[in-house]
């Protein structure tokens, strides 16, 4: 066996044997699952006790017209107030003034418990409603039920980016983009500094308790490192791929099981491209939402995209954090030198966030280009869709950078490794990076 | 020769760490690589070790300039140990013994031999972590040597053992000497050199300044130097022997006795000054005077230095 691939299973096996990563790995996608099904789960469990609105209306207009609803339910009010109140069973007193025709502001909720948001709103959305009826009833208008009906329409917008003529373009909510966006680029931040990391700590502990010493006289520096970039980075490489299987199972296997029949109809009529706003019954948004997760070809695209990015991501990076390992002899004093490698990743994570708003602006192409950001930037510019020769180049210049900084990483490191005792300045790094 | 080294010169950016060094080592034989801290032994260690490569000079092994593929055919005990504290002992010594071309599996059945050897085959599962250093030190040699490299060096092998284990190690060493291999044994304990080392190299400020077999440099520092005892004191012996000798010293001892140890001229015959004690006192014991290592040692580098 070939020693860099014995390196590679070592870090690899050792790793993905341990107890923490077991964990993480079962554990975050459920953890995230939950976290998304939890406010479902607690309005689908929580008991929805109907509230009892007792209605005292001095206008006549309104209580008639109040619809109850699976949150409220409208009476109309007997005893007094003081009795009423004392009463368990209401909820609430509405007191509506006589001429609320001409004073929107003669409404009142008198109640001993807190005034929930949506009973104030169920409230608020009908009486504004009835009123607006009854005013424009006012004006004598002739078929003005037919008039109303016809005049109430929801709008959505459908944004659709056409990538050729043929081509109809996939439709796109700039919502739901960003958001995946945000999230691609949270997970590269996360990985590219959790694994940087690693691999920086790994060299400080190997060349701190001396293990080096005796590893050297077998490997060359050169391959020992590759060897532990690699080996970390399959690490990574298995708990992303493990993580993508889980959700596209939930996505494709249990989301079908656990949403009604019709809404995943309209998740796949948003997929097919067909889907008639008006017509449907469920939020256009939650469709949208449903339809990405459960588009495999979207999934695996982005997935594909975030492989080769976070691949390309983290060797660049891992190769800077090896760089500072190797030149320090323990973990306080490299904190120094980590920042050379955190700042521009921090850098990367922000101004994703500022490209995500505008996603095809200069400043976007810009740090899509150059190699310390553009993992992260074009990552939160997937979902938005990219122009293919604009992904082309990003790649290009970030494989040529990944060569380049593994190649001074490992003469930096070949050097490093057998300095002991001294805190290297950057001067001295790149002293060491020139030696034979 | 197993290995020579011709003229090996390595000089980093702020000082020189080998000049000029030569040295030969005889297949079979225990070799002692000598010398005060920082005077350059690691770093020669270094080189034999393909690690770093020299500036100028050449080494030659087992009949052939030096390559990477000789690794295998080399063990190296670095002074500071240093094993992967998390992970199991036996999974780490058979990844070792991989890193130097052996299979799994042989790997493993040479692990057990020894682990039964050395009594601590329930150490196998065990993590580096809870071994005490002494013990992971063994575990540590074992690793060295499994491979039966036909070169082994060892770089300070005994020190943070207790004398039994010392004793077992120092067994070791010699049985795989008698079993063909060749041994660097680098180390400033200077009795254990006399011990078990056949010749020696002592180098110091970056250049080789003694070499050669241990008995040899013995004979060549004692020539000329000889304790001569005698019955009383030595008032009258010394007027005769001064004119014959460069350096002199004198000891009382027990039962009214005197010794006078002293390094003749070099063109002064040893009975010549027997005949001159004689004559004065009644001689009861000569000897000659061999050097220990420490002496060795301690005058070449003072004299170097100088």
């Amino acid at each position: 066996m070939n020693n860099t691939a014995l390196i590679i299973k070592r870090e690899y096996i050792e790793r993905v044997n341990k107890k923490s990563f077991i964990i993480t790995t079962l554990l975050v996608p459920i953890l995230m699952l939950l976290l998304m099904c939890v406010p479902t789960l607690i309005l689908f469990f929580a008991p929805t006790t109907t509230k009892n609105v007792a209605v005292v209306d001095d206008s006549g207009i309104i209580l008639p017209r109040l619809k109850n609803t699976d949150d409220v339910r409208f009476f109309n009010a007997t005893g007094t107030q003081d009795e009423m109140l004392s009463c368990d069973s209401i909820y609430g007193i509405l007191i509506i003034d006589r001429n609320i025709m001409v004073n929107p502001n003669g409404v009142r909720i008198l109640t001993p418990n807190t005034v929930s948001a949506p009973v104030e709103r169920t409230v608020v959305d009908q009486m504004e409603k009835i009123i607006q009826d009854e005013k424009l009833k006012n004006y004598n208008i002739e078929n003005l039920d037919k008039i109303l009906a016809d005049v109430r329409t929801p709008v959505t917008v459908k944004s659709i980016r056409v990538e050729n003529e043929e081509d109809e373009g996939e439709e796109q909510s700039a919502e739901l983009n960003a958001v995946a966006g945000m999230v691609l680029n949270c997970v590269l931040y996360f990985f590219i500094l959790m694994y940087g990391a690693l691999i920086m700590n790994s060299i400080i502990e190997e060349k701190g308790n001396r293990v080096l010493e005796l590893i050297v006289c077998s490997v060359k520096p050169m391959q020992l490192m590759i060897g532990k970039i690699v080996g970390v980075g399959l690490v990574a490489l298995t708990q992303i791929v493990i993580w993508g299987v889980v959700i596209m199972f939930c996505t494709t296997v249990l989301l079908p099981i656990v949403v009604p029949a019709d809404i995943m109809a309209e998740a796949a009529a948003v997929n097919a491209g067909n889907i008639d706003p008006a017509a449907a019954g469920i939020d256009v948004d939650l469709a949208h939402m449903l339809g990405v997760f459960t588009n495999v070809g979207y999934i695996v695209y982005i997935l594909g995209m975030m492989v080769v990015f976070l691949v390309l991501g983290y060797l660049f990076y891992a190769a800077i954090f090896a760089m500072i390992g190797a030149s320090v002899d323990n973990v306080q004093d490299s904190s120094q030198l980590q920042t050379i490698a955190a700042i521009p990743i921090m850098v990367a994570f922000f101004s994703s966030m500022v490209i995500l708003e505008d996603p095809s602006s200069t400043f976007a192409l810009i740090m899509s280009m150059i190699p310390f950001t553009s993992p992260m930037v074009m990552m939160a510019r997937v979902p938005f869709g990219v122009p293919a020769w604009e992904l082309i180049m990003s790649v290009v210049i970030l494989i040529a950078s990944v060569i380049f900084s593994i190649w001074l990483a490992g003469k930096i490191y070949r050097v490093g490794i057998f300095m002991y005792g001294k805190k290297p300045s950057v001067r001295d790094l790149i002293r060491w990076a020139r030696y034979d | 020769m197993i290995l020579e080294v011709d003229k090996v010169s390595k000089q980093f950016t702020s000082h020189v760490a080998l000049s000029n060094v030569s040295l030969s080592v005889p297949r079979g034989s225990v070799y002692g690589l000598l010398g005060p801290n920082g005077a350059g032994k690691t770093t020669l260690i270094r080189i034999i070790n393909h690690i770093t490569a020299p500036d100028s000079g050449s080494v030659r092994f087992d009949g052939h300039r030096l390559t990477e593929a000789d690794l295998v055919n080399i063990g190296y005990l670095p002074e500071e140990r240093g094993l992967y504290k998390k992970m199991k002992v036996g999974e780490q010594a058979i990844f070792f013994a991989q890193l130097k071309g052996l299979s799994r599996r042989d790997a493993e059945a040479r692990l057990k031999a020894w682990f039964e050897r050395f009594e601590i085959s329930s150490w196998w599962n065990k993590k580096v972590s809870e071994l005490s250093k002494g013990m992971a030190q063994k575990v540590q040699f074992i690793v060295t040597v499994l491979h039966e490299p036909k070169l082994l060096i060892f770089d300070e092998p005994f020190s943070g053992f207790d004398p039994l284990n010392a004793q077992l190690l120092k067994d070791e060493i010699l049985r795989l000497r008698d079993a063909g291999a060749t041994i660097i044994f680098s180390t400033h304990n200077m009795s254990s050199v006399e011990e078990i080392c056949d010749s020696f190299t002592l180098i110091n400020k970056s250049q080789n300044i003694l070499s050669g077999r241990v008995e040899d440099v013995k004979r060549q520092f004692a020539k000329g130097r000889y304790d001569f005892t005698i019955q009383g004191d030595a008032t009258a012996v010394i007027p005769k022997l001064m004119p014959m000798v460069e350096s002199s010293d004198v000891v009382s001892l027990p039962l009214e006795r005197t010794m006078l140890s002293v390094k003749l001229r070099p063109e002064v015959e040893l009975r010549d000054a027997i005949a001159a004690v004689n004559s004065a006192a009644t001689m009861v014991g000569l000897s000659e005077n061999l050097p220990t290592m420490n002496d060795i040692f301690i005058s070449s580098v003072n004299a170097a230095n100088k």
